[in-house]
């Protein structure tokens, strides 16, 4: 059934599954400017997106397309080992390449932090997101014994949001000021910080001070009384994601 | 040589013989400058006269030969490139970069400080031989610009370094920075180390 459904799970078929073709259909299209959907290689991702929620049940939540065609795997944070391992030793994917770890943070949630990889197939031009979550105490393991890239990836995401990472190397802040306290990209995490800096001409040195503005910032409401998306004014924030259903006889 | 200026009042001609300060041309020279470019006319004694000639020597060998040190933080730094570049050819004016600054008397701080290379700003600064300038390149040096509110930058490069010149812009044309660099000269040319000196 597993062969059936999704055709490159079997060996034979590992030649170029998501390979895209009819690019004389794309020459045609006289807008350029506009990002040309390739409805073939879609449904070759949204298989493999299928494929890989079924080979891994316990920890793929959701499978989901993002802007029309870029898959993303929604995953249980217990689970970053071995869905990565699996993109990337799976033969018929070839997620071999690290492009980014990101955070994200939206207070409203119950857990606070997503954390973002994002993957790429050199071997079939394809990409992968897998989206997992966490709060400001539940660590995450850390994807470095899958790819060692990850390493700098995962200080940064700490130093900017403070979610911790198991079993990584060499686990420090990676881009702030030495001694720094806070995490910046934290939604509650003050524009101008705490302290500011001043060479000090008897300590001969420079000094940290709380930070005293002249000026507060000031917000300037610059919105224009027009509407600027017509369109999309009923849309909501989820409406860009397009969930895969799991069960393919149901669609069939 | 008196015989050149004999139209000019006898008063003049006796202020001018006593300063030396180059006669009957100083009409051709810029206001308060005579002949050769100097600015210190105004000796009351052959000794101040002799430290000024020395002054202007020290000022003219300072002036003619800036070297700065290559300090690039941000997108100011490749308008500094271009400074060096063939076009506005830094070169022509005695500005040569050096890489270390033990060799350098200037230093552009090009670019947005950080509050992370503050210290090593300061550090590269003190580490530079006396009689040092600091040109202040882009808003971000001037004043904090762009990030001026945000919690990892220095407000202004002035709250580490002393700075000399400011040169405006976002990032400023290399032809600004070339016009920075002609206004330290004019800076430099006033310097008066002997004659303060000479004062004491």
């Amino acid at each position: 059934m597993l062969r059936r459904l999704v055709p490159f799970a079997t060996r034979g078929s590992a030649a170029a599954p998501f390979s895209s073709a009819a690019p004389t259909e794309a020459a045609q299209e006289k807008k350029p400017t506009i990002w040309k959907i390739d409805e073939k290689k879609r449904d070759k991702l949204a298989n493999f997106g299928r494929y890989a929620a079924q080979c891994l049940p316990k920890f793929v939540q959701q499978v989901q397309f993002a802007a029309g065609d870029e898959l993303e795997l929604l995953i249980h944070p217990t689970g970053v080992i071995p869905v990565l391992s699996f993109l990337k030793g799976n033969h018929s994917a070839q997620f071999t390449n690290l492009t980014f770890i990101c955070g994200v943070d939206v207070p409203a949630r119950q857990n606070r932090f997503e954390v973002v990889y994002s993957l790429y197939s050199v071997r079939f031009n394809a990409r992968i997101r897998v989206r997992t979550y966490t709060d400001e105490v539940a660590p995450i393991d850390s994807a470095t014994p899958v790819f060692k890239g990850a390493n700098w990836f995962e200080r940064e995401v700490y130093d900017m949001y403070g979610v911790w990472f198991n079993n990584h190397p060499d686990l420090r802040r990676i881009l702030t000021d030495y001694g720094f306290e806070g995490h910046p990209f934290r939604k509650d995490f003050p524009l101008s910080g705490y302290n500011e800096v001043r060479y000090d001409p008897e300590l001969k040195r420079i000094v940290y001070e709380p930070s005293e503005l002249a000026q507060e910032f000031r917000k300037f409401d610059l919105e224009s009384p027009w509407e600027q998306f017509p369109a999309f004014r009923n849309e909501s924030m989820s409406a860009a994601y397009e969930k895969i259903e799991l069960n393919p006889t149901e669609k069939k | 040589m008196l015989s050149r200026v004999a139209g000019a009042p006898t008063a003049a001609l006796a202020r001018l013989a006593s300063t030396q300060a180059t006669p009957a041309l100083s009409s051709e020279a810029p206001k308060g400058m005579g002949k050769t470019g100097t600015p210190f006319l105004n000796t009351s004694s052959a000794g101040e006269y002799a430290v000024a000639r020395l002054d202007d020597v020290m000022n003219m060998a300072q002036r003619t030969s800036i070297w700065p040190l290559t300090f690039g933080l941000a997108c100011c730094a490749v308008e500094m490139m271009h400074f060096a570049a063939p076009r506005y050819d830094m070169d022509r004016y005695g500005v040569v970069f050096r890489a270390s600054p033990r060799q350098c008397d200037l230093i552009f701080v090009a670019g947005t400080v950080t509050n992370k290379m503050a210290p090593a700003l300061r550090r590269v600064y003190d580490q530079m031989p006396e009689a040092k300038w600091v040109i202040s390149m882009g808003s971000c040096a001037n004043g904090g610009g762009y990030y001026h509110y945000a919690y990892s930058v220095l407000r202004g490069a002035d709250r580490v370094i002393p700075v000399d010149i400011y040169v405006p812009g976002c990032p400023p044309t290399a032809e600004a920075l070339l016009y920075g660099v002609l206004q330290l000269q004019k800076k430099i040319k006033r310097k008066r180390e002997a004659q303060l000196w000479y004062r004491r």
